[in-house]
This record gives structure tokens, C-alpha cells and sequence, in this order.
């Protein structure tokens, strides 16, 4: 006889197999035959490869100077840059991407000091600007990544170099290029994979023959032209994509990037003068926070007098993240207590289906849940439900990441007292499981919460204009070119975003004494 | 009487076999070298460990495989004993009542064990703001509401100062005279055997030996104790 929580856990389990498989399979089934990929088809395909390849290069190859400075310098605000670096994880697409049309756009920044020296406008719109929009999300991540290397290094190794006199281009030749070499690959593998299922930088910078993702023209396909068949072939293609991809990484292992310690810097001997560093941390930094200052200098004089759909638009958007933050830590809690209660092979499969998120893409779930919700139910008003679901199960390999462990800690270290005392069932729950798991549980439910709440993917399928979240209201703005409008939405949404991390991220912290 | 009966018991590639009694009321100190299989030992007779054959039986009983929490048993383990986040009220309360609940009585008498360890006005702290030894009185007292006949100790005092250790077993000793209680208690220290008096149990190359007198075991030791005692 299994106990509750475990059943519940294997029952969750099941349930997004369910969702996954069974969307995979409604769209299988959908698929058109016969044609098979046409031009277009195979462009999007290529399109998908190349600018995620692009952005994978760009991303490490710019983060390496980064994560270099930023390993062996010290300097004021270090710390706090460092955590920004963490910060697009949960920054709203949409939201850095109408940032990165302030400064690099028509009438961006950049564009008017080009103007200025006599030279030629760029544009941000097509293919470049699809990969820019990339290397603006993944380089923070890709410099987490190498940073963790660097600081893995033991610090011996460099006091060992500084005492046989090594400079400072032996020590890289010797201590840290055998790093890079195992650490950049995964790395950028990682950046990959991210890169092939995005949608909302594509469908907001992208478009058109030359720059349109599989994932853009799954929603063509849907929005444009209601041809369920086609969409149902490309999400097939798109899958194939993302496994081939994660079998891939699969056989390289990825870096760790949320570990702890990466603000601990390594003393160092024999460095070179510090203007490279300088020049690295300075321009990483004016990269990734001007878009944000050009974004609240247009929108903050517009916040008071945004239109009413806006706001309503916001409501949906918390109720949505709330209801998916709820819905992720209900799948994941007793997904995480039954993989530690599981006999280890069981335990293992049932990690993999909470896991299986991760290699699907939301648009794939949302052409499957389409195709076999339309007959019965109109799709707009499964719009926030399904999009709650679909944000819960991308949210859940977060949350299990945080929660396995960390209940498998309270199991080793509390186990034998608990059931030495006859703690049992609820009371074991409350009073010993609940109370050591409250910081990952509240970091979990932060991540889960403002993922949602900046997701702008499955809902563009379903929603019309009277259930759209506010990511998709901000898109409209954006494409009725009311900049001013949208800046404020955006700022709004980032608000939001960023407080629905911060208020269970807090909660989770508070009260966590020893 | 506690009695192990051809008991083997095995983990990946390590095995012990124990074939022995222990009287009811005894106070046996469990010596031998680390890695013997004295926490093993204490594992199974609390429930953590299923033995691969043989029984364990408590006054004819047996317990064999009866849960951790239904065995006649208290156990005091090396570290962990208390919850981190519940006051030191609470943590003895457990000892009455696992469902967590604080009735007016258990409270009262959660509050006299806590007396009664010497840890009046403690009760609201957590254990982080409890000393060592503070900490070892909480558990002790837990262990006297959890009112059961044996109490397992796996070398909790380890991390204690001598006197305070000294101090720690002392009050044992108490708790359990008063109560007629059957204390086995690891250690590495004879020290701590010999001030535990009664019996000592020696654990080495794969046998739990029964026990014999302390006193006896010391003056002349047998080939595994000398071994470890380094005499």
C-alpha cells in the first residue's frame, strides 16, 4: 500500500506524459500527409538551425571575456552585477525585446548616433536582430555558465602558478583554455537548444521568408491560415528538432548555472593591466541594462494613462501566473516526495516525466491541445486554463531541479528521527517535510509565478483580443506601433514579473532559521 | 530481555552477525573499531535496517520487523535529533504526540521533562540557540515522554567537551534508573564505558561478541578490543 503523497506524485507524473505524449500524438495524427515540407517549411527549418547556431557562437564567444573579468577582478558592485546575470531567466521575452528596439531600433539609440557620423540606419527587424535579441537573453546565462568554471578551478592551481612565475598567458594556456574547452562546449550547446524552440523573439523581431522560425510558422500556419494540417507537420518537425537536439546534449553534460559561490573571486598573481576586464565588464553591462533604462525612460511618463485593456490584461496575466505557480508546486511536491520515496529505476522514470518539459516545446502542446480541444470547447475560452497548464509543465523541470534534492535532504537527514517518533502521513507534511523546504519551495513557486507571468507562447494560439494576457496585449500595442503604450505595459509587466519572484522567493525565506 | 537471535545483517559488501541477550534493565556500552557495524547494530534494533535473517526479540516478542515508531525503542542518534525549525517545547512534545498537536497536557508534561533535564525557561528556543549539551538534554527528555523500555544511543555525546559528556552520561544513568530502562550506547571512548558501567558489547571483524562486564573486559581484553584499545 503506497502512501497518499506518493501516489499523488506518480499520478502527476503520469498526467504530464499525458499532456506531452498525448499532444505529440493528436498532432501525429493531424499532420498532413502527402505534401510533405514545402520551400517555406524547409526555410523555417534552416532559418531555426542557423540563427540558433548563431546565437550560441555569439552568446559563449562574448561571455568568455566576461566571465574572465568578471573570475579574476574585484570591484564594487561585482556581487550585484553578477546576480543581474540571473535576472533574464525571469525577464519577460517581450519585454527585453521592446528594451532592444529602444536602443537598436528604427529610432533607437544606436540609429541616431549613426545619424549623427553620417552613417546608414540598421534594423533590428529580420534575421540579425532575431539572433541580437538571443545574445542579449542567453550571454548572461552563457557567462554564468563559464563563470562556474573559473571558479571551480581550485584556487592552488593559481597559487602554484604565481610561485613559478607564470604570466599570465600561460596560466591561460595552461589552467584555463583545458577549462574552456569543457566547459564552452556545453555551454553553447545549452544556449542551442534554448535557441531552437523560440517564439516570441521570432514572431516579435522575426517574420518573413528569411527570418521565420518552425515555431513562427506553427502560429502562421494557425492564425493566419487556419490550416491545422500544416501546423500539425511543421510541430512534428519542430519535435523532431528538439529531440535531436537533447539527444545531443544529452552526451555532452550541462554546466551548472545556478550553483552558489559565484561571487566568491579567486585571488590572482601576475595579471595583465586591467583595460581588457574594463572594457569587457563595462560593455556587458551598458548591453544588457541600457535597453532596460531606454525602456523606463519611455514608458515610466506613461504608466499613469495606460489604456483600460491594459490593466485588464494585467489581471489576467496574475491570475494566470498564480494559478500556474499553484499548479507547478502541486505537481512537483509530490513528484519530488515520490522520487525520493520510489525504488531507484521507478524513481529515475518518474523524474524523466516530470523532466519531459524541458525537450517539449509549448507551442507543439498548444497545437495538440488545440487540435483536440476545438471540436468540443472555443478555443478562447481555454485560452488562460491551457496557458496556465502548458506554463506549469515548462515551470515544473525548474521546480523539480530545486525540490528533488532538497526533500531527499530533509529524507536523509530527518528520515530515521521522524520515524522513530511515528511521524506520519499530514503531520509529517506540516511539521517536518513543509518547514525544511521552504526556501526552494518559495524559489520554485517565485520561478514558476514569473515565468508565467512573462510568457507570450501557447496564449497567442488560443486567445482573442478579450482573453489576452499582458505580454499579448503589449504585442498588440507593439504592432499598432504604439511604442509609448507598450513601454508602459512592458514596465508593467516586468513589475510585475520581478514582485511575483520576489514575494515567494521572500516567503520562503522568512522564518527559515537554522 | 533483549535478544538477538542468529541475526545477520548485511549492507552492500559488509556483514555482522550478532547472537546474544541482553538483560532487561542493562546498561551496555557497544565498543569496537569505526566501520565495524556498531551503528548497524544499533540500526536494526531501532527498524532502520531489515536484517537479512535471524530475529530480534524483545521479552519473547517479535519485533523483527515491526516499524521504527512501533518497536519498544528510543533512539538518540549522532546528529539530527532535533527539528531545527520547532522550539525545544515542541521537539519534546513530538515525544508524546507525533500528530504535532499541543494539548494543555502534553504541553504540562513536555514542560516538567524539560525540567527535569535541567532546561527550565528553554522552552521556547530553537535549537539553534541551545548549546550542545542544552541540545542532548531536549532529546534526552524527549526520549523520557517517548516512554519506551529500551533507549539506543549512537554516540550523540561525541561531539561533547569531556566534563560535559561526563555530565550527559550521568543523567542518563538517572533517567534510566528511575526508569528501569535498557540503555546501549556506542561509543569510542572506554571512558565513557566504564562510567557507564554494566556491560560492555564488542563489535569487530563481522561479530557483535555478547556482552560481559566492563570492568572485567578492561582488566583483560580479548584479542579485537586489545586491537582497538591499542594495549
Amino acid at each position: 500500500m503506497k502512501q497518499p503523497l506518493t501516489l499523488a506524485g506518480i499520478a502527476a507524473g503520469a498526467l504530464v506524459v499525458l499532456l506531452i505524449l498525448g499532444s505529440v500524438v493528436a498532432v501525429a495524427l493531424r499532420a498532413e500527409r502527402g505534401a510533405g515540407l514545402g520551400a517555406a517549411d524547409w526555410a523555417a527549418l534552416r532559418f531555426t538551425l542557423w540563427q540558433a547556431a548563431l546565437s550560441a557562437v555569439f552568446s559563449v564567444a562574448l561571455a568568455i571575456p566576461v566571465a574572465r573579468a568578471l573570475a579574476r577582478r574585484r570591484f564594487r558592485g561585482r556581487a550585484l552585477l553578477i546576480t543581474l546575470l540571473g535576472a533574464p531567466f525571469i525577464l519577460p521575452v517581450i519585454v527585453a525585446v521592446l528594451g532592444l528596439i529602444m536602443v537598436f531600433g528604427r529610432a533607437g539609440l544606436l540609429n541616431d548616433g549613426l545619424a549623427a557620423l553620417g552613417l546608414p540606419a540598421v534594423s533590428i527587424y529580420g534575421a540579425w536582430g532575431v539572433v541580437l535579441a538571443h545574445v542579449f537573453f542567453n550571454l548572461p546565462l552563457a557567462t554564468r555558465m563559464i563563470l562556474q568554471g573559473w571558479v571551480d578551478i581550485p584556487a592552488e592551481r593559481f597559487r602554484l602558478a604565481a610561485a613559478l612565475g607564470m604570466e599570465s598567458a600561460a596560466q591561460f594556456r595552461l589552467i584555463e583554455l583545458p577549462m574552456l574547452a569543457r566547459v564552452v562546449p556545453g555551454a553553447a550547446l545549452v544556449v542551442f537548444l534554448i535557441c531552437t524552440t523560440s517564439f516570441a523573439v521570432a514572431l516579435t523581431l522575426g517574420g518573413g521568408p528569411r527570418a521565420t522560425t518552425i515555431e513562427l510558422a506553427i502560429y502562421q500556419a494557425f492564425r493566419f491560415d487556419f490550416d491545422l494540417g500544416r501546423a500539425a507537420l511543421l510541430a512534428l518537425l519542430q519535435l523532431g528538432v528538439t529531440l535531436a537536439a537533447a539527444l545531443v546534449a544529452l552526451r555532452v553534460a550541462a554546466p551548472e548555472a545556478m550553483g552558489a559561490g559565484l561571487d566568491r573571486p579567486v585571488q590572482r598573481w601576475g595579471l595583465p593591466g586591467p583595460v581588457v576586464d574594463t572594457l569587457a565588464i563595462t560593455l556587458a553591462t551598458l548591453f544588457l541594462v541600457l535597453p532596460m533604462v531606454a525602456l523606463a525612460a519611455r514608458g515610466l511618463p506613461h504608466l499613469a494613462n495606460m489604456p483600460p485593456e491594459v490593466w485588464a490584461a494585467a489581471w489576467r496575466s496574475v491570475v494566470v501566473a498564480l494559478g500556474s505557480a499553484v499548479l507547478t508546486i502541486a505537481l512537483a511536491l509530490p513528484l519530488a516526495v515520490a522520487v525520493g520515496r520510489l525504488r531507484p529505476r521507478a524513481a529515475r522514470g518518474l523524474e524523466v516525466a516530470g523532466m519531459l518539459g524541458i525537450a517539449a516545446s509549448p507551442l507543439v502542446i498548444g497545437t495538440g491541445l488545440f487540435i483536440v480541444s476545438y471540436p468540443f470547447i472555443a478555443p478562447d475560452r481555454l485560452a488562460l486554463p491551457v496557458t496556465a497548464l502548458v506554463n506549469a509543465v515548462m515551470a515544473l523541470p525548474f521546480a523539480l531541479r530545486l525540490l528533488v534534492p532538497a526533500v531527499a535532504r530533509v529524507e536523509s537527514d530527518y528520515g530515521r528521527l521522524a520515524a522513530s517518533l511515528g511521524l506520519s502521513g499530514f503531520a509529517r507534511l506540516r511539521l517536518v517535510l513543509l518547514p525544511r523546504i521552504t526556501r526552494p519551495l518559495g524559489f520554485a513557486t517565485g520561478l514558476a509565478a514569473a515565468l508565467s507571468m512573462g510568457d507570450l507562447g501557447v496564449v497567442a494560439l488560443f486567445a482573442d483580443a478579450e482573453a489576452a494576457t499582458l505580454p499579448l496585449q503589449m504585442y498588440r500595442l507593439m504592432g499598432a506601433y504604439r511604442m509609448q503604450d507598450a513601454a508602459a505595459a512592458a514596465l508593467l509587466l516586468l513589475t510585475l514579473s520581478l514582485a511575483a519572484f520576489w514575494i515567494f522567493d521572500r516567503g520562503g525565506r522568512a522564518d527559515a532559521d537554522a | 530481555m533483549l535478544t538477538l537471535e542468529r541475526l545477520r545483517l548485511t549492507r552492500e559488501d559488509f556483514a555482522l552477525d550478532a547472537d546474544l541477550a541482553i538483560p532487561q534493565g542493562a546498561r551496555v556500552a557497544i565498543l569496537g573499531p569505526s566501520g565495524a557495524g556498531k551503528s548497524t547494530l544499533l540500526a536494526a534494533i531501532g527498524g532502520f535496517l531489515s536484517p537479512r535473517s535471524g530475529r530480534i526479540l524483545w521479552d519473547g516478542r517479535d519485533i523483527t520487523r515491526a516499524e521504527p515508531a512501533a518497536r519498544p525503542v528510543a533512539t538518540i542518534f549522532q546528529d539530527n535529533n532535533l527539528f531545527p525549525h520547532l522550539t525545544a517545547l515542541r521537539n519534546v512534545a513530538l515525544g508524546l504526540d507525533p500528530t504535532g498537536r499541543l494539548s494543555a497536557t502534553t504541553r504540562d508534561r513536555a514542560l516538567a521533562a524539560l525540567r527535569d533535564v535541567g532546561l527550565d525557561g528553554f522552552a521556547d528556543r530553537k535549537p539553534g540557540a541551545l548549546s550542545g549539551g542544552q541540545q542532548s538534554r531536549v532529546t534526552l527528555a524527549r526520549a523520557m515522554l517517548q516512554d519506551k523500555p529500551i533507549l539506543l544511543l549512537d554516540e550523540p555525546f561525541s561531539a561533547l567537551g569531556p566534563a560535559m559528556k561526563a555530565e550527559m552520561i550521568d543523567l542518563v544513568l538517572r533517567v534510566a534508573e528511575e526508569r528501569g530502562l535498557t540503555v546501549l550506547m556506542i561509543t569510542h571512548d572506554p571512558a565513557d564505558a566504564l562510567r557507564l558501567g554494566g556491560l560492555s558489547l564488542v563489535v569487530a571483524d563481522g561479530v557483535a561478541h555478547p556482552p560481559r562486564p566492563t570492568t572485567e573486559l578492561m582488566d583483560d581484553p580479548p584479542p579485537a578490543l586489545r586491537d582497538y584499545l591499542a594495549r
